[in-house]
Formats: C-alpha cells, structure tokens, sequence
C-alpha cells in the first residue's frame, strides 16, 4: 500500500491521520524545544535555574556525569573502572562474534578477562589502592553484576531444567518447587533475604561481602528462570535424536551434552537473550539493597546535592538512554544469531 | 551398565542429593539458631499479635499504630492489590490497543506503536518509576494552584483528587457526588490519590502494555493469512474481521502470554518501595528493623507473594480453558 492510502485511504484512515498527526505536530515542537532549543548544555547551575524548566538542564550531566556513571569510586582512580569496563566491553565484544566460538579460546579469554578486571576495581597490587567492593558503583558494578550473575546462572538453570525433566522423583520433585517458588517471587524479596537473611545462615566468622551476597540472589533468582527457557528448548528435541545417539554407543551424559543441549539452546536464543536483557534491566533493583549501581549512582549523585537536585529529570532521561542504548543493541544482536543460526545447515546428527 | 544397575545407582543418588540438602539446611538453621541467640532475639511468629508501633502513610481500610503486626501486613497486602489490580486493567487495554496498532497498515499508527514498545522495553522498570514519581511529586503546580484538566478533577503535587459519589444514610445507589475543592494549601473532598500511588499505578501500566502489546502481536500473527482472507471474502468489514474471526483464535496464544504479563506486574508492584508507596515490601522492610525477626517477615512476604502469583494464575488459567481449543489436543 502507497503511504497516501495507508494515510488517506478511507474516511477513518483520514480521521485517525489528523488527530495523530495533529498530537505529532503539537508535541513534537514542544519536545525539541525543551530538549535541545532552550536547553543548557554547559555545567552552568545559574543559567538552568533561570529556566525554570522551560528547558532542559543537560549541564547536570557535564557536572554529574562522572559521579552517575562511576559512582562512589574514588575520584582520582576512575581510570580504573574506565580501563576494566573497556576491557570487559571487549571481551564480551569479542564472544559475541560467532567466528570467535571455540570453547577453549573463550574460557581462556573470560579466564584471563574477568580476574583482570575485577584486579583493576579492587587494586591492592601493583601499587594501585586498594578500593572495597563497597565504593563501587555505576556502569562498571552493573556490567560486573548482570555478566557475573548470568555466568553464574547460567550453569545452575540448565542443571535445574534437566532435573526438573528427570525421571528420578526426587530430582524432579526438588527442581520443580525450587523454580516455581522463585518464580512466585519477586526479585526484591530475593535481594532482602541475601542482604538479610544469609548471613544469619553461614557461621558468624564468614565474614560476606554484600556485594557477593546480592550476586548469589541474583545468581538463585535468575537460575530459575533461565532454567524454564533450557526446559522449553530440551522439549523441542525431537525423541528421535536421542535414540539415534543411544543407538550408537554414547553415554548417557554424551547424549544429554553433546547431542541434546546444543540443539536445544538453539533453538530458544530468543527467549535467552530476552532473560539477558531482562536480568540486565533487574540489576537496578540491587540500589534498593545499598549497593549503587548505575540507578542507584544517579540518586546518590542527585539526591545529595540540593543544587543540582532539581534536574533529576534530564538525569533519569541520560540513563535511560544508557539502559535503552545496550539492550537495544543486545535484541538487535539477538535477530542477528537467529538469522545466523537459521541459515546455518541443520545436520541431523 | 544393565538396567538393574542403573536403578541402584539413581536410587543411591538421589539419597545423596536429599541427605546433602537435609544436611545443608540443617547447618545453616543451626547457625541461624546461634546467632539469633547470641543476638538475644526470639524466634517465632507471636510478634504479630503485638502492637506495630509505627504509621503508614495510606491505606485501604482504617489502621494506626497501635494495632497489631498482622493488621500492618494487611494493610500493606491491601495497598499492593489496591495499585497492582487497576494497573492491570490500564495495561491490558493499552497493550491491546497498541499490539493492534503495530500491525495496522496505517504509517503513523504503525511508527508510534513501534516506537512506544521499544522505548518502554527497553528502560528498566524502576527508572522508569523514578521518572513518573518526580514528574508528579516535583514538576506538577503545589496545591494552591492545581490543574484542572477536567471540571472537577485536580492534579497537583499532592495527588488526584476526583468527584466521588456518596451514600446517604441506608440508601442503595449514590445519592449525590461529593466534589473537590481547592482550599489554601491542599485540595480536600472527593476522592483522592496520593502521587506515590499514581506514579506505581502508571509506571506498572505503561511498563506491562509494552510487553502486553508484544504477546497480542505474536497471537494476532500466528493466526493464519487464509483466515482473514476469508474472512475478507466473506464481506466482513476490518474491524468485524479482527473481532469475529482473528481475535478470538488469537486468544488462545494471547491469553497464556499474558498470563506471565500479569504475574510480573504483581510481582513488579514491589518496586513501590523505591518511592515509598506503602506496599507490602514497604510494611515488611518496616516491621523487620523493628523486630529485627528476618525470618520471620521475609516468610510473610514471600508467601502473600506466593499466594497472589497462585491466585492470579488459577484465574487465568480458567479463562484460558474458556478460549483454549476444544475437541482437540
């Protein structure tokens, strides 16, 4: 259809054109007026209150920007997260492109990459300070948080979706309630009973860092779901292929690790990439919980300041493009492994 | 290994693994124990007989300090159900709408709804939420010079307040409308809502529709072109076309999807927290520095959580029966 027919083509195409072309043309203006227009773009606290918000503040970044994005890391060491998230960018970068997939490259790349930049934040050697894990904060603790966490959990859900389709009653029995209570809660009351909870739980001499506690909620929270994915992938495998592979002498583990799981991660890459983009998103949850990830920076680097307290809006609005930015790019890559994977020859092996 | 073996050895493997996890909760309940001792805090769920001891800002029903812990979760249950069930009626009706939207043949249609669902998808939740709760609490006029964006409607920094009708003494139906009035420093009378509760409220409903409006696409696309082409054939305008012949077989994919959809937004609805909506997190996080019983309130929670996902569930799960197909499977 010709763009003037979809527009014009009937009396209520016409109608439903007017009223959302006159909303477009009302609010469009307005918005580029206040976003860019009258906006102030330098660290200039007299010049945005004198706009009273007819304009945006995007000054507040310039001040702020820093301090949102790196948290309470000390000042004069941001280097350290800037070089460590780098780093990380690249490793996942690299991963990420499908030539790179051999096992032993990878680990040895995550192996070598991970250490590096957890060294880098926490120092202590090579004459760099040492910073504790809780004066971390922003991008670097969300990206250390959402990769740690799904490496962690990654294991666990397919360990627990195999389980939960065993045939050993215990086994089953076990996993299902295990995934269907987590899934009954919310992430929240997770993170309370990590922060809360778990060091009530281990002997009082283990001294837990909170940050290694919200990974282990994290790590439980998202296991569950990502094991309902890998179920719904070990389902789509036809009967068929596992007799074939008994048929020729493999194990029962070589069956279930060689023949089942590939062909079942396969074909739910969608569904995985959303609970990625998902657990990313949950990871700003953890500021509830005092640890001051790239939302939490943002209150903190706002809410302490009653100058520039006022323009937390354009705040907000810089960190959800940052969010919007990554798991865009993230679903886009998503169609991208699909089409590949699609293309690429089904063997029936 | 002959199949004899096989059984011995699932046997034995599934005493370890219950033997370990008996062991492993027996430690840590041990340890907990220890502690709690050591703490000198006593265990149990006596507490919530006694008094709470502190105020919550708003709720459904009457409450105040003096009443019981058990009172106070309730109130917070009450305060959860009471933002969670209205922002899945305005989730579902928008996300309809706009599911409808990304597949019309109309451009703008089509480029908004897009442009709607990948936004909102996008940004988490709770900065989202944020966002909705400093834009109705800091940048709306003080209550002295409230908007009136209908007669009788008020929005301000302090709330919505809207006409509300009232019961006469013994009367069935309203007898008459009881209106806000703008007085020196607040608007008083009708109906209000706090701007916390309007924040959780949209934010939930406009965060859920672009995922509701995800699941109507999928169900709308997995009905077959032959369908409507007949349907078409048939002489049924457009609108008859999706009501009469797509929508209800889309349904059957729609329904199940959206089910999930319902079950986060209740559990979403503990993001209230973050801006201080009283919500049942909100009450438990109160009552456990109080007592300092962890156990204990994290057990409440979690199992009022437990209780809505089941609820939720098992009434959709009936209405899906309804629209399932039938005769087959």
């Amino acid at each position: 259809m010709s763009w003037r027919s979809q527009l014009f083509g009937s009396p209520w195409r016409a109608l439903l054109s007017l009223l959302l072309g006159g909303l477009l043309l009302w609010l469009v203006p307005r918005l580029l007026d206040w976003a860019v227009v009258h906006a102030v773009f330098r660290a200039d606290l007299p010049a945005c209150r004198a706009l009273d918000h007819a304009g945006a503040c995007w000054g507040v970044i310039a001040e702020k920007g820093r301090a949102i994005l790196f948290g309470r890391y000390p000042f004069g060491q941001q280097w350290r997260p800037l070089i460590g998230m780098l780093l990380l960018s690249a490793v996942l970068g690299f991963s990420a492109w499908p030539r790179a997939w051999r096992a032993h490259a990878l680990l040895a790349l995550w192996g070598l990459g991970l250490p590096l930049f957890l060294l880098l934040m926490r120092g202590g050697v090579f004459g760099l300070e040492t910073v504790p894990t809780h004066l971390w904060g922003g991008l670097p603790l969300t990206l250390l948080l959402s990769v740690c966490g799904l490496a962690a959990a990654f294991p666990l859900g397919v360990l627990l979706a195999f389980g939960r389709r065993s045939a050993w009653p215990v086994a089953h029995s076990l996993c299902t309630t295990y995934i269907e209570l987590v899934r009954g809660v919310p992430l929240i009351s997770v993170l309370f009973m990590a922060s809360f909870m778990l060091p009530l739980l281990l002997p009082p001499q283990w001294k837990t860092d909170v940050l290694i506690r919200v990974l282990v909620g994290l790590t439980l929270f998202t296991a569950a779901y990502l094991a309902e994915v890998v179920r719904g992938g070990l389902q789509a495998v036809p009967q068929g292929q596992v007799l074939a592979a008994r048929a020729l002498g493999l194990t029962e583990l070589q069956v279930q690790r060689d023949i089942v799981l590939p062909q079942a991660l396969r074909a739910v890459v969608p569904a995985l990439m959303n609970s990625f983009i998902g657990t990313f998103k949950d990871c700003s949850l953890v500021s509830i919980v005092s640890l001051y990830e790239l939302t939490g920076s943002l209150g903190l680097a706002l809410g302490g300041d009653p100058e520039w307290r006022p323009f937390y809006l354009e705040g907000y609005l810089f960190i959800g493009a940052v969010y919007g930015l990554l798991c865009f790019a993230m679903s886009r890559y998503s169609r991208f492994i699909e089409r590949r994977l699609g293309a690429a020859p089904r063997r029936a092996t | 290994m002959n199949r004899r073996s096989r059984r011995i050895v699932g046997v034995l493997v599934q005493a370890a693994l219950l033997l370990a996890l008996v062991a492993l909760i027996a430690w840590a309940g041990d340890n907990a124990l220890a502690q709690l001792r050591a703490r000198g805090i006593q265990a149990g769920f006596d507490f919530l007989l006694q008094p709470a001891g502190f105020e919550i800002g708003e709720s459904a029903f009457a409450y105040d300090s003096s009443q019981p812990f058990w009172r106070a979760f309730a109130v917070g249950v009450g305060n959860t159900v009471r933002v969670a069930l209205p922002a899945l009626v305005l989730a579902t009706l928008l996300g309809l709408l706009i599911g409808i939207g990304r597949l019309s043949t109309h451009l703008l249609l089509r480029g908004l709804s897009t442009a709607y669902v990948e936004t909102l998808r996008n940004v988490p939740l709770l900065v989202q939420l944020f966002m909705w709760y400093f834009a109705l609490s800091e940048l709306l006029p003080a209550a002295d010079a409230a908007l009136q964006p209908l007669p009788g409607v008020y929005v301000s920094k302090s709330g919505l307040s809207l006409p509300w009708p009232v019961w006469a003494e013994g009367a069935w139906w309203p007898t008459s409308l009881e209106w806000p009035e703008v007085g020196g420093f607040n608007v008083s009378g009708g109906a209000a809502v706090t701007p916390e509760f309007l924040a959780v409220l949209l934010a939930l409903a406009t965060y859920t529709a672009a995922f509701i409006a995800e699941t109507v696409r999928a169900g709308i696309q997995s009905v077959s072109a032959g369908q409507r082409q007949a349907a078409q054939s048939l002489g049924l305008t457009g609108a008859q076309q999706l009501r009469l012949v797509v929508l209800p077989q889309a349904l059957r994919v729609i329904v199940p999807n959206t089910t999930n959809q319902y079950l986060n937004l209740v559990k979403n609805s503990s993001l209230a927290v973050a801006i201080g909506y009283p919500d049942l997190v909100s009450v438990t996080n109160t009552a456990l520095n109080q007592t300092g019983r962890a156990f204990e309130c994290i057990a409440v929670m979690m199992s009022v959580y437990l209780l809505l996902s089941l609820l939720t569930s098992a009434l959709m799960n009936r209405y899906n029966a309804r629209v399932a197909l039938r005769g087959w499977s």
